[in-house]
């Protein structure tokens, strides 16, 4: 009981897991644990720390790939890359200070098997996009590689995409290669200034339909921008309705000017951002760093976009606070209303009825609260039957983060 | 080809069969008449043949659920077929099973600009979206080369790529939802017009499953805006060696080209025959790189890119400096495949991906197993990903003519895993590289994937025969391991 097991490599883990088998005891699955709080609230006996299966194996820049071992830090990995003018585009948002603890922290896989990306999400994809291949050990303690190390790959079942995001319950990664890209040169950022949700987030989607390539679109209004640190002047005080232009130095003001043309808003207050405080901005924004410091619930809803602001309208009206948009409006990110269930009744309720499609994540709360809610959108029967039968093919024992995702209540 | 065993106290049923689906899809929408049958006989593969035992074409879903749950209660087995391109017989019939085809779901159900997605169902043609929503400029952008033929439904099965994926993404990066039929004859929706589905990403794993899954009925796919510029640079190069470098190099330079074609020599003769693109004939491997974006951007990237070509050691290097002069660079590579048919009686098109940096040294293979078969190859590449289409030449009125070429392009593939790269990159595994999977996998893989289907499909009855060498029970898979005497979970099965 509340054993913590350390394995050294892919072999003693999967002793490790066979012997959980055999004594039917439930694993927790850590890297750094700055992830730990996402997901269903359960108690398990016995924690599985892999942080020591780390370190980066194959690094090549001109094919575009990396493996490293599973809990390699992240910040190495984006150390590594940013040395050849490379990134992972999917902009894995760093969640750490929403529980407290200091930013920078998490592991490679741990951002994988969360499956979260951040604003570039709408344009470059999830970790799920980028995720080649792997190695993983299954619930019954058999080492087993998915994918490949290319990136135009249909050989056999997409595996990697299945295990992105499915926070660990199917197996445990141990090597991980990913898609990587060259990051850009140059970004921008177009603030459009004093929109109302609706307007702004009309805009959003004007820009989105138009020839610009924009890499993030977001509307914040004044009350969550105050939260942000180092706002640039001209943003204080205002809502901003932002789209982030990124590519060669020589086109990015190219790129705002015809937007500026696209949108038509020749009376619109607006101000352009350079390099340097627009990628201080997105970082904030990815991240939703603006919510760091308070214990109210966290919700993130993945709505089609074009009911954004309607939706967004009824939750405020409902109590919900700070809340803003991102991808267009694909993405809000708010604090729910006062409630036992964190505002999940309310919040999804409103969902179905404005959105239609969509689901709410509960992304931070009190363990009052986490333990009354469900902190993924209740599926419907056939579908979560699906699921579990699937689970069941890699652990059906349900040793691995047994519950996190979906399953009986703890 | 080893298929699965035939049943036949099925194909003695073939009469009670087909009338009951008739029960389920009146008039002309079951096919039985050994003359009609012809036609579903083979995909785009067309070396392998099998007649079904019936054919039948659903009209809606109901339909389709009801099929399913009736082959299910019979233990028939179903291949889905949407346009019959499949390169790799991902769409073979069964002797004792019955094609289920998508043909008449042919209709797009919403155009929805705002969210900028379309919703349509599966056996529309992947160019008919783009051409439902270009009017507002907007376009879909897996641009497979069969795109005037094949559905989005088979798109989804196949996970299709095409030229300009390299950009782009294949279909797994460009779609947002599908509905789904399951052998029971359960249907479940995976993901909408919300960009992350909840849960388990299943529509990433449906997406490229080759029709071993479940029959997906409704696709939900974005759109985006049509790049207002599109510009390609034709080089030409004294090596295959300096063009790799050459490729190398604009990736390395953090240059990703919308698409980045290379030919050998074979090909660029072959296609300037057949098209008079234009091409130059006195190199030995040729580059067509597109960029697109805003005209400050691609003409910024243009320039670069001609420097790069220059440092590489490329003897020619034109830019299109109109919109016809870039459709005539195409010209050439879009008319490969027929181009290099003229050279022989028939082609074999071979399909692996390898690490870029492998390609000097795989063509080099490729022209050692040209001489040691004694068939002639022709290459293109999509080289910006690795990705290779050997053509390997063959007659198959020539006895053992066929199984030469296979035997060439097996060689091919392996060399490709050997190299760190993939038994395919966009055409699947099928029938025709079932057999060679062990060579990339493991037996604990596989089994793995085996496993996953028992998820969807316990009593296997959906495309059985396709991808995996061999057919194993979901109750076997599951079943006890046993090692060094000591059986593990000794009471799984009891779970």
């Amino acid at each position: 009981m509340g054993a913590y097991h350390q394995p050294a490599d892919e072999t003693q883990l999967a002793e490790l897991i066979r012997s959980a088998g055999a004594a039917r005891t439930g694993l927790e699955v850590i890297g750094q644990g700055s992830r730990r709080h996402l997901g269903r609230f359960t108690e398990v006996e016995s924690v599985l720390d892999v942080s020591a299966l780390s370190g980066v194996l194959v690094y090549e820049p001109e094919e575009l790939v990396l493996s490293a071992r599973a809990a390699t830090p992240l910040a190495e990995i984006q150390t590594l890359l940013a040395a050849k003018g490379q990134h992972l585009a999917f902009e894995p948002p760093d969640l750490g200070p929403l529980w407290g603890a200091p930013a920078g922290r998490g592991t490679l896989a741990g951002a994988i098997s969360v499956g979260l990306g951040g604003s570039r999400r709408m344009s470059a994809g999830a970790p799920r996009d980028h995720f080649l291949g792997f190695r993983a050990v299954n619930g019954f303690g058999e080492a087993f590689a998915g994918g490949g190390r290319v990136v135009k790959n249909v050989t056999g079942f997409d595996l990697p995409k299945l295990l992105a995001g499915a926070y660990g319950t199917l197996g445990v990664l141990t090597e991980v290669t990913l898609k990587v890209l060259p990051a850009p040169e140059d970004t921008r950022t177009l603030a459009l200034l004093a929109q109302q949700d609706e307007t702004g987030l009309a805009l959003l989607r004007k820009a989105l339909s138009g020839a610009v390539p924009v890499t993030g679109a977001a509307h914040l209004p004044a009350e969550v921008l105050a939260r942000f640190e180092a706002l640039p002047r001209a943003l204080v005080g205002a809502s901003a309705t932002l789209l982030r232009l990124e590519g060669p130095r020589a086109a990015t003001s190219a790129y705002a000017a015809a937007l500026r043309v696209a949108l038509e808003t020749p009376t619109t207050p607006l101000v352009e951002l350079e390099q340097q405080p627009s990628l201080a901005l997105w970082r904030q924004i990815s991240d939703a760093r603006c919510y760091a410091g308070s214990a109210q619930p966290l919700w993130r809803l993945s709505i089609p976009p074009l009911h954004a602001a309607t939706l967004g309208a009824a939750l405020r009206a409902a109590g919900a606070q700070q809340l803003y948009y991102d991808w267009g409006g694909g993405l809000l990110w708010l604090e729910g209303p006062a409630g036992e269930d964190g505002g999940a009744s309310t919040i999804r309720s409103l969902l179905k009825t404005h959105a239609g499609q969509g689901h709410a994540t509960l992304v931070r709360a009190t363990s009052a609260v986490r333990a009354n809610t469900e902190p993924f959108e209740p599926q419907p029967a056939a579908l979560q039957a699906l699921g579990e039968r699937v689970r069941a093919q890699f652990d059906p024992l349900g040793i691995l983060n047994p519950q996190r995702m979906y399953g009986r209540a703890a | 080809m080893l298929m699965p065993d035939t049943d036949p106290g099925l194909i003695a049923r073939r009469g009670d069969i087909v009338a009951a689906l008739r029960r389920i899809v009146p008039g002309e929408g079951v096919i039985h008449a050994p003359s009609e049958l012809r036609a579903y006989e083979c995909d785009a593969l067309t070396a392998y043949t099998t007649q079904p035992l019936a054919v039948v074409l659903p009209q809606t879903v109901p339909h389709v659920a009801a099929i399913m749950a009736y082959c299910s209660s019979l233990g028939l087995k179903v291949v889905p077929r949407g346009a019959g391109t499949s390169l790799s017989g991902g769409a073979l019939p069964l002797g004792d099973g019955i094609v289920l085809g998508l043909g008449k779901f042919n209709r797009i159900l919403d155009i929805d600009y705002e969210n900028r997605c379309v919703v349509t169902q599966p056996g529309v043609t992947n160019l008919a979206i783009s051409q439902a929503v270009e009017a507002r400029g907007f376009y879909y952008a897996p641009d497979p080369s069969s795109q005037v033929a094949c559905s989005i439904g088979g798109n989804v099965a196949e996970n299709s790529g095409g030229i300009h994926c390299l950009k782009y993404g294949m279909t797994t990066n460009n779609l947002l939802g599908c509905e789904l039929v399951l052998t029971s004859g359960e249907i479940v929706r995976l993901g909408g017009k919300a960009m992350d589905p909840g849960g388990l990403d299943l529509l990433g794993i449906v997406t490229g499953s080759e029709g071993l899954l479940g029959v997906v009925t409704e696709v939900t796919v974005r759109i985006l805006q049509r790049p207002q510029t599109q510009r390609a640079l034709l080089l030409g190069f004294p090596t295959v060696r300096a063009g790799s470098v050459c490729v190398a190099a604009i990736i390395g330079a953090g240059i990703i080209p919308a698409g980045m074609e290379m030919m050998d020599k074979v090909s660029i003769h072959a296609t300037e025959a057949f098209v008079a693109a234009g091409y130059p004939l006195d190199v030995e491997a040729l580059l067509i790189v597109e960029v697109d974006g805003l005209p400050a951007e691609v003409d910024v990237l243009i320039e670069r890119i001609e420097a790069i070509a220059r440092a590489s050691g490329a003897c020619s290097s034109r830019a299109s400096g109109s919109e016809s002069e870039r459709l005539r660079f195409w010209a050439g590579r879009r008319a490969a495949f027929p181009a290099i048919g003229r050279l022989a009686a028939d082609y074999y098109c071979v399909d692996g991906t390898i690490p870029r940096r492998a390609l000097p040294e795989m063509v080099e293979y490729m022209a050692k197993l040209s001489e040691h078969y004694q068939l002639r190859v022709a290459n293109v590449f999509h080289a910006g990903d690795g990705n290779l289409h050997p053509l390997i030449c063959y007659d198959a009125n020539i006895p053992g003519g066929l199984e030469k070429a296979e035997a060439f392009g097996a060689d091919i593939l392996k060399r490709c895993v050997e190299v760190g790269g993939v038994l395919t990159g966009e055409h699947g595994v099928g029938v025709e590289k079932r057999d060679l999977m062990e060579v990339q996998f493991t037996q604990t893989d596989l089994d793995q994937q085996q496993r996953l289907k028992c998820a969807f499909d316990a009593e296997g009855l959906l495309n059985p025969g396709k991808v995996f060498p061999k057919l194993c029970r979901c109750a076997e898979l599951g079943r006890v391991h046993v090692h060094a005497g000591q059986t593990r979970f000794p009471d799984l099965l009891r779970l």
